[in-house]
């Protein structure tokens, strides 16, 4: 801790902090939990499956209240205020699906004004809208993406830990396909994906919703022994999965604490050696049979060895690509060049980790914004090459998370990124294994091919 | 009941470190807690419960009386595991593989693990002989006087603590000086000593880079890799150390050809073969078999640590083997001279020669160290791995010496 973090950290230190503006972060809602209050739908013209799918989690939606001119109501200065709601509600889904015109976006503005001061703590905003590829019409085309500019907007506009995100549906979405993403949004699994926009289409294999999706299903992480390894075990391990938890041989202590704490099984393994798909597959078939197949492998292992460009040798450049893009693709081509036994299952998962500094490029990280950038670029290519397979692979893009990685960063520095986002704060490495086992999810077949960002809106990049 | 076997479907250690060294804070427990948590993590089993696990220790506390069991209970295994300590010096972590592997062709046991741990850094001191006499005659006085006369005796030099050493309490020899005898007598030179720690080290070292050890190794304490391994040791480097044990001319074992006093665990996880095929484990080996001899060193003429090269024609004729029918052979390296006596010893009563190509493939206790009890779990592992590797059918033999003349040879076969 350097000094000027000592004294942040006195009350002192903290009082002074406030009053230049570093308040403290709001505390977010995390796990499994709906928010407390009602969930309202706002329902535009043409739109059915937000309520549909609401009705499939569980959910039944309250009324909306509208900023229409005659429902405005006066403040104690006398200025037409929006209307209010007789309890702060806890999350607004408004299903644009139908919207095709410019002009049908003032519904969705007239459904937002009056949540956007008075939402719960960690409230939502959830928009649902048809994905451009799905209408017809240069308007509807533009409409499409112009959601997506109210979306970015207001996920900076809200206060107190509520997100907002959107998600474009593609044509022949069901509300058993959505039904996964929505209740991801609504509830504190996603308490650090704020500003976000992805697409959902009719999932190749369709599963029910469950809180256990993961139950006698099993799942390979990659860099378990600690941080957000340890967190994905963690969190699949609470879903019902049994974690085959993975790292190099040099960490095998943390890793097999990790593996006895989720009751799974370590496997010590260097993921850049040439046979370790083969590695992988023989420990699950010895393990748990050679008819016992891997659900999801979260390839989750990555390193960092920043150095400006200036100062970059090859060997520093070629082993920040080796361990994070290459070795997954190696991994993967294994496992996909045949039914192994221990090896990926039919239906399976496929996800990987890329990085607010892939999409965003950060200075001293140009090998590292290399392999996160090509995370990305691969999960793009290979959700097209298995088009014809009922499996899926995605990404999520960290942005700030609070991990011994990033407590290495210097204090001064490390409070501006940490707070360079919607939320104010870093993320948790739950968030992003959250997020990781969501896209995961049986129920998740229709998300495919996505990357979606854990970042709280971080300003870079977005 | 023949139809019954017992396999071994894996292994795990700490690495290997010098007494005084990473592991000086550890205690025995610490250590065989962290060798059974590696092996539980390595194979899913935690929150399980196992048959038996079978350990022990040479250097022991008092404190340690339920070693293994103790270990059991801070570990990630069910605490419905029982557990027993057994101990028959160097001998003990492969006589615990014995015990559990008879358990499982009997019946008694379907999975078992066995192992052993020794810290030379963790080694109990107590006190001497008259203190300890004085304190318990002081705790049987019932009057004053009596107490004051059992205080009487205590004398200011009884006072001094004891530290352990490897010590025979029958000839009063060290385990080296012993060795240093038997080493003379077979005419084991320092060059043939020298060779045998230079090719242990090396293929210690070439396993290492192998990976060999990925899945038979947890590290420990910041600790990866085995620490006493010098990867880049040559015959000039070894010449040049002086001979510790032995006297005068023909001394010639060093710190270089004797093994260092050593902190370790290790165990192993065995089970029965069908239960093991059910579970869809590896099965790495058989226990096949083992044969168990001492040696009269005390008023015989015989060496302390060649017991080995008795237990072995008993061995092998019960089996049906002669001493040429293995793909590997696992001799326990207590002195580089042991090694070579044994087999010298082998080659002149007419049992067979070893091919030296064969022998200790991936190092041996000179490279790893040797932590008393737990060399045998050491061995196993390692010998299972590399049958397993060589496949169906092949077959190695393991000999031991220990402490008190006696000495333990088995068989495995994958």
């Amino acid at each position: 801790m350097d000094i000027l973090e000592t004294i942040y950290a006195t009350p002192a230190g903290k009082f002074v902090a406030r009053k230049v503006g570093l308040a403290d972060p709001p505390k977010l809602r995390r796990g499994r939990l709906l928010p407390t209050g009602p969930i309202v739908l706002g329902e535009l013209e043409g739109g059915r499956i937000g309520r549909e799918t609401l009705t499939l989690i569980g959910v039944t939606p309250g009324q909306p209240v509208l900023d229409v001119p005659e429902a405005r109501v006066k403040d104690e200065k006398g200025r037409a205020v929006p209307p209010r709601y007789p309890a702060k509600p806890g999350a607004i889904v408004v299903d644009a699906t139908g919207v095709r015109e410019l002009t049908e976006l003032e519904g969705i503005r007239c459904l937002l004004r009056p949540v956007m001061r008075s939402l719960e703590p960690s409230g939502r905003i959830v928009i649902l809208a048809s994905d451009a590829s799905a209408v017809e019409g240069l308007e509807a085309k533009a409409v499409a993406q112009a959601i997506d500019g109210i979306n970015r907007t207001i996920g900076k506009e809200l206060r107190g830990g509520a997100t907002s995100n959107l998600v474009f549906l593609k044509e022949g979405t069901g509300p058993s396909d959505l039904a996964s993403t929505l209740s991801f949004l609504l509830e504190g699994r996603s308490a650090f994906v704020d500003g976000q926009t992805w697409r959902v289409g009719p999932a190749k294999v369709a599963h029910e919703l469950s809180a256990k999706p993961f139950a006698d299903r099993i799942v390979v992480v990659t860099g378990a022994a600690r941080g957000i390894g340890a967190a994905i075990g963690r969190t699949f391990a609470r879903d019902g999965a049994t974690v085959v938890a993975v790292d190099i041989p040099a960490s095998g202590d943390a890793l097999a604490k990790v593996a006895n704490e989720l009751g799974g099984s370590a496997l010590q393994l260097d993921i850049t050696a040439a046979d370790a798909g083969a590695r992988i597959a023989s420990h699950v078939a010895s393990r748990h049979g050679e008819d016992a197949r891997i659900w999801a492998i979260v390839h989750n292992a990555g390193i960092t060895r920043d150095r400006m460009l200036a100062n970059l040798d090859e060997k520093t450049w070629a082993s920040v690509l080796d361990v994070n893009l290459a070795a997954e693709m190696r991994i993967n081509d294994f496992l996909l060049s045949a039914d192994h036994p221990g090896g990926l299952g039919e239906e399976a998962r496929i996800v990987g980790i890329a990085s607010t500094s892939g999409v965003a490029g950060n200075k001293g990280q140009t090998n590292y914004a290399a392999s996160k950038a090509g995370v990305m670029g691969y999960v793009w290519a290979l959700k097209e090459d298995l088009a014809d397979r009922p499996i899926t692979v995605n990404a999520v893009a960290p942005g700030f998370i609070e991990t011994e990685m990033t407590a290495a960063i210097p204090f001064v520095q490390r409070e501006i990124f940490r707070r360079t986002n919607s939320l104010s704060q870093g993320g948790n490495p739950v968030d992003v294994a959250e997020t990781l086992a969501y896209l995961c999810g049986p129920a998740s077949g229709g998300v495919d091919g996505q990357v979606v960002r854990v970042c709280g809106q971080n300003l870079i990049g977005a | 009941m023949s139809s019954r076997n017992a396999v071994v479907v894996g292994g795990n250690r700490t690495p290997f470190v010098k007494a005084g060294g990473k592991y000086a804070a550890a205690s025995a427990q610490d250590l065989m807690t962290a060798a059974l948590d590696g092996l539980v993590a390595r194979f899913g089993l935690s929150g399980q419960r196992v048959d038996e696990v079978v350990g022990g220790a040479v250097l022991k506390h008092t404190r340690d009386f339920n070693l293994t069991r103790e270990s059991v209970l801070g570990s990630a295994l069910s605490p419905l595991s029982p557990a027993c300590d057994l101990q028959q010096a160097c001998c003990t972590g492969l006589e615990a593989v014995v015990y559990v592997s008879n358990k499982i062709r009997l019946g008694q046991a379907q999975v078992g693990i066995a192992g052993g741990v020794d810290s030379a850094s963790d080694a109990p001191i107590v006190v001497t002989e008259p203190l300890r006499k004085a304190l318990l005659a002081l705790s049987r006085a019932r009057s004053l006087p009596e107490k004051l006369a059992a205080l009487a005796k205590i004398r200011p030099g009884d006072l001094t603590p004891v530290p352990p050493a490897v010590i025979e309490p029958r000839t009063g020899l060290s385990m080296g000086e012993s060795q240093a005898l038997t080493t003379k007598k077979w005419g084991i030179s320092r060059a043939e000593q020298d060779a045998l720690s230079l090719a242990s080290h090396q293929s210690l070292a070439k396993a290492w880079d192998d990976g060999f050890f990925d899945d038979l190794v947890t590290p420990y304490l910041r600790v990866a890799k085995d620490a006493i391994l010098r990867p880049d040791t040559t015959m000039e480097a070894l010449g040049r150390l002086r001979p510790v044990f032995g006297k005068g001319e023909g001394a010639s074992m060093t710190a270089g050809n004797s093994t260092a006093l050593t902190d370790g665990a290790a165990v192993v996880l065995l089970a029965e073969e069908e239960e093991a095929k059910r579970r869809g484990w590896p099965v790495l080996a058989k226990v096949v078999d083992a044969q168990v001899a001492a040696a009269d060193y005390v008023n015989g003429s015989d060496d302390l640590l060649l017991a080995p090269a008795a237990a072995l024609p008993v061995l092998l004729e019960r089996n049906n083997l002669s001493l040429g029918d293995f793909d590997f052979y696992e001799f326990h390296e207590a002195f580089a001279s042991t090694v070579l006596a044994t087999l010298k010893s082998l080659e002149q009563a007419g049992v067979g020669t070893v091919d030296r190509a064969r022998l200790n493939v991936a190092g041996s206790s000179l490279a790893t160290g040797h932590p008393f009890a737990a060399t045998g779990a050491r061995i196993v592992a390692t010998l299972a791995k590399l049958l397993a590797e060589k496949g169906p059918g092949s077959r190695g033999l393991i000999s031991i010496c220990a402490a008190g003349g006696q000495g333990l040879v088995a068989i495995l076969e994958a």
